[in-house]
């Protein structure tokens, strides 16, 4: 086993930028993460958190009008963003996979079931096509289809919504990925279907030692599938750590509140918490803290400056001028920093 | 909490795929036919409806035996080219537009009410829409006039009756999407009746397509219009459209008289290109999906 | 008191004929449920896709007509009402759907929005209707100046805001909310719920609830409405119901609800298979063919919805005869 971890993200920025150049959007702003071989990470955040641009970064699938704007991402010891385009191919699909939400959006109506969970064997592998099936008839029964055979000359209108995420589960572990990222997998899902799904993936997760990223705005997925959480606000990880830490001890006030907002099925009688405010405007944030606006805690230094990440604790990191007062040997470094 | 700085998110973020490249140069063309055919009464140098038979056949002024008489030439019964395009422009505008706007307000209105009422009304103007569409738009249109005979005022009505179809199928269309977006089902809920349904919510959100189509439009309508007059079943002679004088002008091609009918066919050219041009910015433009994401 | 009260209601569609014409028979969206709404109360309704949720809430507010069963609004039988008290039904039901942005007309200034149901149905002078307008945007949080901009000035929550005020410009009696919150931010639906509820006290509004997700449902309920493929399968008060379910569809629906908590570790009942299409739903019991506990009587009998410790259940491990043989 190697020691660096599976994926280091270190200090990465990904900018839209207008077509005349004029406005930057600053999509994912200085984000560092890292995950484990078999591990799962939670990315959360609300619509414009720059969660789904970041797994677009890690694949390099980004639109022309995005850019890197700084930072590396290095995977299994090898810098993705140095990779060419010819590299990256044989990374994407094979060594990282991707799940997207929309499963009929994700699969071709024209293309048989069989040759589309056949397509990434042939393309990485370059196995004939009759072993590809074969092998996409395994898949089939690992995600758990019935009658896998006749499935594989179907095509998509044929199945069922949970049957074809499931087929897009099937064709992003079709070449034993080290890392599978998943993008709101299961919001159009039913639940009971959903549960099915999420039991699934741990089992694949499980069998073949796959690091698992997720990313969705639903604590409860997070709750339920991940040991490693990330919380993203206006293109930042405002607070990042293990799961079960942050849940029991938020320590920003966005996760604090947002935990604390969700509707419980125990109690019915007391008000939510609600978070006031309307959800950041990436093309006009204000200059300090980018939650600072909604935050009942936040003081002038937060309006007037962005904090910068903190590290305490285990694993743990959070950016937030109320944990950077706490602890005084940081906040006597960041003010040298400045200084 | 304030309105303004929480308000401009949505807006702003389209200026990433703000669609770039106005098309100047087929306004300014559009622009100057318009200009030309409001003012042709002062701009033009002759009327065009007259003209010498001793001044039959003359050049265009740069070529040998023309003159500055006659910038553009004359024709077979000597009228001024010239004049005669400049008219030839108001014939068109006019004809090309109020067609459009008839066949517009024609097709959107069925076109609405097809899809918003469902039903037997759908079926009915549907299947009416189909009939019409199987017939070849020129043939139909030769048909009428030769039903109705020729005026300018009847191509009008005639072009409005052929080519309705094309404005009903696809508003048709974006009714039946619009009809299962929540405000109309909302609008319902609210007591609003049928009538006020497709003024206040169905209209002004087809509008837009329609336009574009009109701009579209444009262009086929005035081919048909210059394809009428070159058959001899448009607009009258001795009015002076572009289809007209193409048509006159043909005989002449053989003997070298090339001035008679380039020069309207390039007019006719540049008016079509420049509309369509319009059309697809516009639709691009004002394409809801791209606007509002 | 009962506002609004369902009985026997049924909405069955005619499935599109085959090619060669061959009836394919009908889809039961809705088969035969009977509720009841209190007045000031609200009433959950949950399920997965094609329970027929969503058509309820469409025959509730009129968008559709039953093929079967009755309405009954304060008492009085929807069928038998004449065209005044038919538009005063309309006027004291009204909606919130799931997509803010596609519940406002994009050409309309907010205040235009905001007052058609009002203008639609009373006359007032233009000062009438902008003092309402204005009174209704203050009642759900939203400043003056909001009355003459256009919806795609808004954020999403926003525009809720502004589709829940125009829902009660007329002062209704019964709100339809239909997954009132599932589009919007999770940081913006607290603001909605508690919005919602806020207004229900205030103004003594009942609320027909529909969503997916099962913790709002009994955050907002007082009651709740359990579907599977057209009928209720259970309903009863909603906090009891959420903490004990009993009809076993009903458990697994509650046992596959994320956790809140990631020590939050419940038994979970994983079901096998999937919905079946409500053209050929199974025989006997809907449930039976997905059911751990299904018994031979279950795929030849449909089970009644009787009452089990002051709930309606509908599942033969409640029934009479189960209990005689357990005795």
């Amino acid at each position: 086993m190697s020691t660096h971890p599976l994926l280091q993200i270190d200090n990465l920025s990904t900018h839209y930028v207008s077509a005349r150049g004029t406005r930057v959007v600053r999509a994912v702003d200085d984000v560092s993460l890292r995950i484990d071989a078999g591990e799962t990470l939670g990315i959360v955040g609300e619509s414009g958190s720059g969660k789904s641009t970041l797994a677009l970064t890690i694949l390099r699938l980004l639109p022309p009008a995005a850019r890197v704007a700084s930072g590396r991402m290095l995977f299994e010891g090898e810098d993705l963003l140095a990779k060419s385009d010819a590299e990256m191919r044989r990374v994407r699909g094979k060594r990282i996979a991707m799940i997207l939400q929309d499963p009929m959006a994700s699969l071709n109506p024209l293309f048989s079931i069989g040759d589309q969970v056949a397509e990434p064997i042939r393309v990485h592998e370059g196995v004939g096509r009759a072993a590809a099936w074969s092998r996409a008839r395994e898949l089939l029964k690992a995600v758990r289809i019935p009658s896998p055979q006749t499935r594989l000359l179907q095509h998509p209108h044929e199945m069922s919504g949970g049957m074809r995420q499931r087929i897009v589960g099937a064709i992003g572990i079709s070449c034993e990925p080290r890392l599978l990222i998943a993008d709101e997998p299961t919001t159009s899902l039913d639940l009971t279907i959903q549960a099915q799904y999420l039991n699934l993936l741990r089992e694949l997760q499980r069998a073949h030692g796959l690091a698992l990223i997720f990313i969705t705005h639903n604590l409860g997925i997070v709750a339920k599938m991940c040991d490693q959480l990330a919380v993203m606000y206006a293109g930042r990880v405002v607070e990042s750590g293990p799961v079960r830490q942050i849940f029991n001890a938020p320590a920003h006030p966005y996760t604090q509140a947002l935990l604390n907002s969700i509707p419980r099925m125990s109690d019915n009688r007391n008000r939510l918490a609600a978070i006031d405010g309307q959800p950041p405007d990436l093309v006009a944030l204000p200059p300090g803290c980018a939650f600072a606006p909604r935050c009942p805690s936040a003081f002038d230094r937060c309006r007037e400056s962005p904090p910068s990440q903190l590290t305490f604790g285990d694993q743990r990191t959070v950016r937030c001028w109320l944990a950077d007062a706490g602890s005084d040997a940081a906040d006597s470094q960041v003010r040298k920093g400045a200084a | 909490m304030s309105l303004q700085t929480e308000a401009v998110g949505l807006p702003s973020r389209f200026d990433i795929i703000r669609i770039e490249g106005f098309p100047l140069l087929p306004v300014l063309i559009l622009g100057g036919i318009a200009f030309v055919a409001i003012f042709a009464n002062v701009l033009a140098p002759y009327d065009p409806e007259i003209g010498s038979l001793a001044a039959r056949f003359r050049p265009p002024a740069w070529q040998v035996g023309g003159s500055g008489e006659h910038l553009l030439g004359t024709d077979h019964l000597g009228r001024d080219v010239l004049s005669r395009l400049i008219f030839g422009a108001r014939v068109s505008m006019v004809v090309g537009f109020t067609a459009v706007i008839v066949a517009g307000v024609i097709g959107t209105g069925l076109g609405i009410v097809s899809g918003f009422l469902g039903g037997w009304v759908d079926q009915v103007i549907m299947r009416i829409t189909d009939t019409w569409l199987a017939l070849p738009a020129l043939t139909f249109a030769i048909f009428l006039t030769a039903i109705v005979g020729p005026s300018e005022m009847n191509i009008v009505i005639i072009l409005g009756a052929v080519y309705w179809t094309r404005y009903a199928r696809v508003i048709r269309g974006e009714v039946l999407s619009l009809k299962e977006r929540e405000f109309v089902k909302l609008a319902i809920v609210a007591g609003c009746s049928k009538r006020t349904i497709m003024a206040r919510h169905i209209l002004p959100n087809v509008l837009n397509s329609a336009i574009v189509l009109g701009t579209l439009m444009l262009g086929v309508v005035i081919v048909t219009e210059a394809a009428l007059s070159f058959l001899g079943v448009g607009v009258p002679p001795p009015k002076p459209a572009w289809g007209l004088m193409l048509a006159d002008g043909k005989k002449g091609m053989m003997v070298g008289y090339w001035w008679l009918t380039v020069l309207p066919g390039v007019c006719i050219m540049l008016m079509v290109l420049s509309a369509n041009l319009i059309g697809d910015w516009l639709r691009v433009k004002l394409d809801p999906q791209l606007r509002q994401l | 008191m009962v506002v609004l009260e369902a009985a026997g209601l049924s909405k069955h569609f005619r499935a599109r004929r085959g090619f060669f014409g061959g009836d394919r028979g009908n889809v039961r969206a809705v088969d035969g449920i009977s509720f009841a709404i209190e007045s000031g109360r609200t009433l959950g309704v949950v399920g997965e896709s094609g329970c027929g949720k969503t058509t309820t809430a469409k025959l509730v507010l009129g968008l559709e007509e039953p093929t079967g069963g009755s309405i009954r609004f304060e008492g009085q039988d929807l069928h038998a009402l004449d065209a005044a008290a038919r538009r005063h039904y309309r006027k004291s039901v009204q909606a919130v759907f799931q997509d803010p942005y596609a519940s406002l007309n994009p050409r309309m200034r907010i205040s235009a929005i905001i007052a058609e149901p009002l203008t639609t149905n009373e006359r007032l002078t233009a000062g009438e209707v902008r003092g309402h307008v204005l009174r209704l945007l203050d009642l759900v949080g939203l400043p003056n100046r909001s009355a003459d901009l256009f919806p795609h000035e808004f954020s999403g929550g926003q525009r809720q805001r502004i589709a829940i005020a125009r829902a009660l410009a007329l002062s209704p009696k019964l709100v339809v909310l239909d997954e009132p919150v599932s589009a919007l931010d999770v940081s913006i639906r607290a603001q909605i719920l508690n919005l919602l509820r806020d207004l229900q006290a205030e103004l003594g509004l009942s609320y027909l609830f529909i969503a997916h997700d099962l913790a709002a449902v009994a955050h907002m309920s007082h009651a709740i409405a359990v579907m599977y493929l057209g009928k209720i399968v259970e309903s009863g008060e909603a906090q009891t119901l959420a903490r004990a379910p009993k009809h076993p569809y009903t458990q697994a629906l509650f046992s596959a609800a994320l956790p809140s908590h990631p020590e939050d570790r419940r038994e979970e009942i994983v079901l096998s298979g999937e919905v079946p299409s409500p053209l050929r739903p199974p025989p006997g019991c809907h449930f039976h063919p997905r059911c751990p506990h299904a018994m031979a009587r279950c795929g030849k009998q449909a089970p009644a919805l009787d009452d089990v410790d002051g709930r309606l259940v509908a599942c033969h491990l409640y029934g009479a005869s189960t209990a005689a043989a357990a005795a």
